[in-house]
């Protein structure tokens, strides 16, 4: 396996307990072991994170090719999901 | 680890920079394109339209996205020789870690140059979403096809060198890559967020030790003032040619990879820099420089650009040296990515083996106890970090 063939692994951080991981960026290793600690090497080094994952770039299923994307489309026409679409009469509070 | 020895006055004009980074972070995590108006549209006019819609709305052009075969090539070549100045950039100061005067300095310097390893990475990163790879923009560098920013051709002559090099090459590199944080393309934007968070630790660290130079003795100050000397004139080089002499300049301006001119900012450089001067103790070696109140800004000997054209072109003091070095430290670095990968293989086949194992009951375990020299030396190392093994090989012209 030569550097070419190296995998690209996309990398999440956890910053701190109670937050989600969050993607970092990407790097190439041989392995997920490796890529594991290239990445603490290369995205924890001011302690960053408390826990790291790495995900093989390919393992990543896309909504779409684009970013812009018709998928989401069925959201656009309900505005009533969002509580501000519901106006309230005068006074009423803890709502 | 030894203590910080000195205490450096506050810097001034830094934190108003650090100050507009934390935005461009927080713009980032904000930023929509106001994008979910209708199906996409798969003639290219409509997606050119799109492109241009999102630049000028200031939103985010994404790796998925369509976007101008210009656009993806002005990106590739700015990405790559801004991931190659940061690795070869590592040199003139990975030369002093061997000599640096304390442990403290030392070890301040050996966190410097691992974070310039890690900013190349990253933007090799962001290159690699526009569909290019590292292997070959690195063998682009090595064949002497793609450059590097041309003060790293200029050597570390003294211990003083590698703080007049960070205070002012990594100042004006923060200059010109504070507005890369709210440049148009996601990744590379992203990218910059991280590198200017650093860069700012790299600027300071260079101040603190030249200012504990010009607080010391009087050979101390004439070699701070000496290193000053040397490093303005490739430092205000940095910024590039003129705007009206720069070719690519007005293009990426339109697209929003650059936000400035090459002008603006040398002149915000500038701007910043004297002050800092004065707090360290140094003169800038320019009699013309002056304050300006018409203007507003410094006056200022420009660079010369002609000595700027020949070095890009391969004649700088140590061209030669810095390729070379890269060259060599690449291919003398080998063994650790061929042991990294024979590692990976046996793991591999440990644990296809552990789970043929735990269907027959038959342990073989073969390979495993083949000897593992590669595991835990290689691991750091397995990503192409140039200059690891060779930082101190280097010969110093002084
Ligand atoms: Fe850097
Ligand atoms: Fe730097």
């Amino acid at each position: 396996m030569s550097e070419h063939d190296w995998p690209l692994w996309e990398v999440f951080v956890r910053a701190r307990r109670g937050l989600a991981h969050l993607h970092a960026g990407s790097l190439h290793a041989p392995d997920a072991h490796l890529a594991l600690r290239n990445a603490r090497d290369l995205f924890t080094r001011r302690g960053e994170g408390v826990s790291l994952w790495v995900v093989p770039a390919d393992a990543v299923t896309a909504s779409s090719p684009d970013e812009k994307d018709p998928f989401f489309d069925p959201a656009a026409d309900k505005p009533y999901r969002h509580p501000t679409f519901f106006a309230l009469p005068e006074g009423v509070e803890h709502l | 680890m030894a203590e910080r020895p000195t205490q450096t006055p506050p810097m001034p004009g830094s934190d108003r920079l650090l100050a507009e980074v934390t935005q461009a972070g927080e713009e980032l995590a904000r930023t929509h394109s106001g994008a979910h108006d209708g199906p996409a549209e798969a003639d290219e006019e409509a997606l050119a339209a799109r492109f241009k819609e999102i630049v000028a709305a200031d939103g985010k052009i994404e790796p998925r996205d369509w976007m101008p075969g210009g656009y993806r090539a002005s990106l590739v070549r700015q990405l790559a020789q801004h991931a190659h100045s940061e690795i070869v950039g590592m040199q003139p100061e990975a030369h002093w870690i061997g000599r640096a005067p304390s442990l403290y300095r030392k070890a301040v310097l050996l966190a410097k140059v691992q974070d310039e390893a890690g900013h190349g990475l990253y933007l090799y990163a962001a290159a690699e979403t526009l569909g290019v790879r590292r292997a070959d923009l690195l063998d682009a560098l090595h064949e002497g096809r793609q450059g590097y920013l041309s003060f790293i051709n200029y050597p570390t002559l003294t211990w003083a060198d590698t703080g007049a090099l960070a205070w002012l090459t990594d100042g004006a590199a923060i200059v010109n890559q504070v507005p890369l944080c709210r440049t148009s393309y996601g990744p590379y934007a992203r990218a910059m967020v991280r590198v200017c968070k650093e860069e700012s630790f790299h600027h300071r660290q260079g101040f603190d030790s030249l200012w504990a130079l010009t607080h010391g003795s009087p050979r101390q100050r004439e070699m701070a003032q000496a290193a000053v000397d040397r490093w303005w004139y490739p430092a205000l080089a940095m910024f590039g040619p003129p705007h009206s002499a720069s070719t690519h300049s007005e293009r990426s301006m339109a697209w929003r990879i650059k936000r400035f001119t090459n002008d603006e900012l040398r002149q915000r450089f500038v701007d910043v820099c004297v002050p800092q001067a004065e707090a360290l103790g140094v003169t800038l070696p320019d009699p013309e420089l002056r304050w300006n109140a018409e203007r507003g800004h410094y006056d200022f000997t420009p660079p010369d650009f002609a000595e700027l054209r020949r070095v890009i072109r391969g004649d700088g003091p140590c061209n030669r040296e810095r390729v070379a070095h890269r060259r060599a430290a690449h291919e003398e670095g080998a063994w650790v990515r061929e042991a990294a990968a024979a590692h990976a293989r046996r793991r591999a086949a440990r644990s296809a083996d552990a789970e043929a194992d735990s269907g027959s009951g038959s342990g073989s375990g073969s390979g495993a106890d083949a000897g593992d020299a590669a595991g835990s030396g290689g691991a750091a190392a397995g990503t192409d970090r140039p200059g690891g093994a060779r930082a101190d090989a280097e010969g110093m012209p002084a």
